[in-house]
């Protein structure tokens, strides 16, 4: 349960962080708050050459809300988000989801790209990336992209981030519309069994699921009611291919979507 | 730019319960495993190794952190407070403390260095927690003697004693 052995860089720069990343690639990982990667490297599920902090850059640790989206820097903890004080009036969904997100004491250093960049299938963060349809901005020294959240996961703690790639900031629109969360943990601040966000649409609502299928998964309902929703819902249990595992069963994870789903449909289209 | 080799010990500086403090740690080396094996402060327990159980909670810059989610190389510079920390002198126990004994909030002791070290992070900034806020905090501990209830009951305990004291600072 110790980490392997590796190189330690503190970068001071971006552009060192940047190089290192494009000469050592996949044997290269980036640490910030390292509430995720730690865990992986104490159990050496990975054991990368190089470890690059990035927590001295003062460019990364910005909130920025500009023409309707709100940018959160890869430098930014969890606990800063939370505590900003626009959160509630612009991310009000971010605001539900995040005190999910771990417990206080995981928020105070894990920071929100860090939780993207982890893309556990249970993490609240991912989830509410992919439901507000978010973009995630990624940077190595050769180029700079944007990557819609939907484009971005790839499955179990998998994403389309290539290896020389840097994640500098995650972006979430600002939406006024109503939108809700609920999840279903063993203990709060525990991975979600089942973790659901809402969010009211143009012609119905969004709904997103994460800890069932290998990631967040959103579908874009009708307004429906009574038994064609529950219908709906239950058709988009079954399409998430739940597995049993020792925290739930496979039908109970169903049951969950179908309950919390026609819950949440009914708070935001009320 | 610095890059520390794998495999060699690196000096870091910091500051250990308000005092400046030295010491050598290999990149690898965990924050649990420097306070405990270098520094000789083994106040701080370690358990999962994975940040789930809370033992280890100790306060960098006054927040709570994981040590064991934190390289020893990372605190470079840092605040460092541990459990070592709360007590005035070696024969008197701090306030929390003397509330936890008061109360039971211990039986075994593996889990209270940490749930410690939360509760005195989070009482510096909300001096006047309600129990469902000192619930939520201790969601990110835990305790298998206790049943969480007398801790409750200490953390709410000394919340009212640290505030009357700091009212009589005040006063």
């Amino acid at each position: 349960m110790k980490p392997a052995a590796f190189d330690y860089v503190r970068a001071e720069q971006l552009d060192e962080a940047l190089d290192v990343l494009g000469r050592e690639g996949s044997d290269a990982r980036v640490i910030a708050g390292g509430q995720s990667l730690m865990a992986m490297l104490n159990m050496r599920l990975a054991k990368p050459k190089t470890l690059i902090d990035i927590m001295r850059l003062p460019e990364l640790a910005r909130i920025e809300n500009k023409g309707g989206t709100v940018t959160v820097g890869a430098g930014v903890r969890q606990a800063s988000l939370l505590e900003w004080p626009e959160l509630g009036q612009n991310l009000q969904l971010v605001a539900l989801a995040l005190p999910w997100t771990g417990h206080a004491q995981t928020r105070s250093r894990g920071t929100v790209c860090g939780s993207i960049a982890h893309a556990d299938p249970s993490a609240e963060l991912p989830l509410v990336l992919q439901t507000l349809g978010g973009e995630v901005h990624l940077r190595s020294s050769r180029r700079r992209r944007r990557v819609a959240a939907n484009d971005f996961f790839a499955g179990m703690m998998a994403t389309t981030r290539d290896d020389e790639e840097l994640i500098e900031a995650v972006s979430f629109p600002v939406i006024s519309e109503r939108c809700a969360f609920r999840e279903v943990a063993r203990r709060h601040g525990d991975f979600a069994i089942v973790a659901c966000a809402a969010v009211k649409t143009a012609v119905g609502v969004r709904l997103a699921v994460g800890g069932v299928a290998d990631m967040p998964a959103a579908r874009d309902f009708p307004h429906l009611e009574g038994s064609a929703l529950d219908d709906a819902l239950n058709g988009f249990a079954y399409e998430l291919d739940a597995r049993d595992d020792v925290h739930a069963t496979a039908r109970y994870r169903r049951d969950l979507v179908r309950m919390i789903g026609r819950d949440l449909v009914r708070e935001v289209l009320q | 730019m610095s890059r520390l080799q794998a495999g060699q010990r690196h000096p870091l500086r910091f500051s250990l319960n308000g005092k400046p403090c030295a010491g050598e740690a290999e990149p690898r080396l965990l924050l649990t495993d420097f306070l405990r094996h270098q520094i000789g402060a083994t106040g701080t327990h370690v358990g999962c190794e994975h940040g789930v159980c809370g033992a280890c909670t100790v306060s960098v810059d006054g927040k709570p952190t994981r040590a064991c989610l934190t390289l020893a190389v990372q605190i470079d510079g840092c605040e460092v407070r541990t459990v070592e920390s709360l007590a005035p002198t070696p024969d008197r126990l701090g306030v929390l403390q003397s509330a936890f004994k008061r109360n039971y909030a211990l039986q075994c002791g593996f889990c209270t260095a940490g749930i410690l070290m939360s509760l005195d992070c989070f009482l510096r900034e909300h001096p006047r927690p309600d129990e469902q806020s000192i619930r939520d905090l201790l969601s990110g501990h835990l305790c298998r003697c206790t049943g969480y209830t007398p801790i409750v009951r200490a953390a709410i305990e000394a919340a009212a004693e640290l505030a009357g004291l700091r009212e009589k600072a005040d006063a």
